[in-house]
């Protein structure tokens, strides 16, 4: 505490000699540096001993698999075959590797992998570009569409993929739940109208939603330049998604304090002043709380719907490279896990600050 | 002029249905002439706001009617402006614009710069000036009393309900702002109802005090007249003659109530179903200071 207090102080004395170091000083609050070190200490013994036990667990699982493998080629082809296999198995060869949960070594070489490839496409896609520019200028002149580079998306596409469609389906979850929520919460028949729907409707797992979606969009968009995939991925999640924040909006509009509507009505507000001006500002840290479960959720759900869906993203990479079981495919999908883990966890950091920002009342 | 803008006929009021109904105020009549200054004391949990609320709209009576100008009252209105006993401001906006809602509202057709003059005038009036564009959180309590009393008397009601305004503030900015409403009121001489936990304040501003006795069930008490000439001076009040009497009056009324209220106590020791009393009813909250209270 006292700290702040000196460094403010010698920021106004600053004011009489101007030094931009001292000014600065001023402004970044003097960091408690035992404290984080020890914070980063505890975090890094963590970390390594988690590598540890997934090391040593890999380690073990690699064995049995192992063991097996040339057990089997005992079993089926003699003796002769199972040493042929355990001299493959040790000499590291990629045809005869046991598929099993890859070691840390293992998912760090697929990252490079995975960025190395995700490098290589981009410069495929970048001479692409070059080569149509010409051509695509003249097709344009011809009102014709420009030629698309229709190559293998990389994984960073498809993290981009990814984000673009939870953001779609966050869209829609919120210009769908936030003015049904308020509608229900500002009228009590609606609200019994819409309850039934709420409560059953919520608890639909994520798979059902996306087959519902599909029934009705396959009949709807006709039109093959559309991204019927993304769409239907999009409106899934946007629909698993949207349920915490329609709640939350219905129950902060019809639980205004009385204190606030005392105002509205010694002011004598119009109806549409009274909804604006009191009654959706006083839910708005409701409707947030809402909107950071919706998006987590929207993560979450996200990567079973592309998955499912075959639209392109994280589900649909983490499912190409099961159904592929290629030698690094165990690797990548846990390299893929992080991805998620990460970026689930970013989305939430995000929500909280905007949560945080629009809150009025003292913390 | 002295028409009489407020009455209350017969009014009875309670909260609840059926095995839950407590009834808080109890037939009372009351009548409050046009310009005049009413102030109401009374102890915490008499139904002071609930009194307060008849007129201003907010609650309907259950029995009897009150009457504005003749007219049965029927919701809210401009008015009468209200001053809320616990500041209700709307936390998302800032001084000036919790100021400027009402202002906006009760002059819909002013442009912008009149809208801003007029708003910033009542600011600079309960020296708010400085925090014009602080949140409510910002604020300490008396600064939030002080933007509720801002707002309502920017929206100059042709009568002014004060729930207790000043009961958050220290000695010296009270005094400011008793002298700023009673400036409001006599310049236009405008009806006021004051509720107050403090005699002296009530004494130095009303010229009618009336205690109402505790609840439930409460009633009027005797109505005190303060015939003190206006202006009045808060120094030479403490030592005129006239101005002891009554106040030593209404605190002798008031220290009798709570003898009584003590004296039913212990008379109900001995009563096979002893109802509790409320702590209210026994100790004298009434002179404390609102924040004291909590
Ligand atoms: N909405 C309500 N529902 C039920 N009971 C209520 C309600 N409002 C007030 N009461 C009860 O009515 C009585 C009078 O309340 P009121 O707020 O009018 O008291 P008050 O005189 O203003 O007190 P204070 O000085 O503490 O502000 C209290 O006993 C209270 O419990
Ligand atoms: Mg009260």
């Amino acid at each position: 505490m006292s700290d702040i207090g000196i460094s403010t102080k010698a920021m106004g004395k600053s004011g009489v000699t101007f030094s931009p170091l001292k000014v600065l000083k001023g402004f970044i609050p003097k960091l408690d540096t035992k404290a984080i070190v020890k914070n980063a200490l505890i975090s890094l013994a963590s970390i390594l001993l988690f590598v540890l036990l997934w090391h040593l667990g890999a380690n073990y699982l690699f064995n049995i698999e192992a063991t097996a493998k040339i057990e089997k080629a005992r079993t089926e082809q003699g003796a002769e075959a199972a040493a042929q296999m355990e001299a493959c198995i040790l000499s590291g060869d990629v045809s005869c590797q046991p598929n099993t949960l890859p070691s840390p070594q293992q998912v760090i070489v697929a990252a490079q992998n995975l960025w190395a490839d995700h490098l290589s496409i981009s410069a495929k896609k970048t001479a692409f570009k070059a080569k149509v520019a010409t051509t695509n200028a003249d097709r344009k002149a011809q009102g014709l569409k420009p030629i698309k580079y229709t190559g293998r998306p990389s994984f960073i596409d498809q993290i981009l993929t990814s984000i673009k469609t939870v953001f779609a389906g966050f869209l829609l979850a919120m210009f769908i739940a936030i003015p049904i929520g308020i509608i229900t919460g500002l009228n009590e028949n609606l609200k019994t109208a819409f309850n039934w729907l709420i409560q059953i409707f919520k608890p639909v797992s994520p798979v059902v939603w996306l087959l519902l979606v599909f029934m009705i969009v396959k009949t709807l968009i006709r039109d093959p330049e559309l991204d019927k995939s993304f769409i239907i991925a999009a409106i899934s999640v946007g629909l698993c998604a949207m349920w915490a924040t329609l709640v939350n909006t219905s129950l902060g509009v019809s639980s205004v304090k009385t204190d606030y509507m005392n105002v509205a009505k010694v002011l004598q507000l119009s109806l549409g002043k009274k909804i604006f001006k009191i009654i959706i500002p006083s839910s708005i840290p409701l409707i947030f709380t809402g909107l950071r479960i919706t998006v987590s959720v929207a993560w979450m759900v996200l990567i079973a719907i592309e998955l499912l869906a075959q639209s392109p993203g994280l589900g649909s990479f983490v499912w190409e490279e099961f159904q592929n079981g290629a030698n690094d495919s165990n690797a990548k999908i846990i390299v893929a896990m992080f991805v998620i883990g990460i970026i689930g966890f970013l989305l939430d950091r995000v929500m909280l600050f905007v949560q945080q920002s629009v809150s009025f009342e003292t913390q | 002029m002295s028409e009489n803008i407020v009455e209350f006929k017969n009014v009875s009021k309670w909260y609840g249905e059926g095995e839950n109904r407590t009834e808080v105020l109890s037939n009372i009549n009351l009548t409050i002439k046009e310009g005049e200054f009413l102030a109401i004391v009374g102890f915490t949990g008499s139904g002071k706001t609930t009194l307060i609320n008849l007129i201003s709209g907010l609650l309907e009576p259950d029995e009897g009617e009150v009457l504005f100008k003749g007219k049965p009252i029927k919701g809210t209105s401009h008015e009468r402006g209200i001053i809320f006993q616990n500041y209700s401001l709307l936390p998302w906006l800032n001084v000036f614009q919790n100021v400027a809602l009402a202002v906006k509202e009760v002059h819909p057709d002013w442009s912008q710069e009149q809208l801003t003059e007029h708003t910033e005038r009542f600011i600079e009036m309960v020296h708010l000036t400085p925090a014009k564009n602080k949140l409510p959180k910002e604020l300490s309590g008396g600064m939030r009393q002080r933007v509720s009393v801002a707002r309502a008397l920017s929206m100059d009601p042709e009568m002014l309900l004060m729930d207790e305004p000043l009961g958050a503030l220290d000695a010296l900015t009270r005094g400011v702002l008793q002298e700023e409403i009673l400036r409001i009121w006599s310049a236009n001489r405008r009806t006021a109802l004051l509720i107050t936990n403090d005699v002296d304040e009530g004494v130095f501003m009303a010229d009618r005090i009336i205690p109402l006795n505790p609840g439930p069930n409460a009633t009027l008490g005797p109505e005190y007249t303060i015939e003190l000439d206006r202006p009045r001076d808060k120094k030479a009040l403490n030592s005129d003659p006239k101005f002891k009497e009554v106040r030593t009056a209404i605190l002798n009324y008031l220290v009798d109530l709570g003898e009584a209220a003590k004296l039913e106590k212990k008379a109900e020791f001995t009563l096979p179903d002893y109802q509790p009393m409320m702590p209210h009813s026994r100790t004298f909250p009434f002179f404390r200071r609102k924040k004291d209270r909590a």
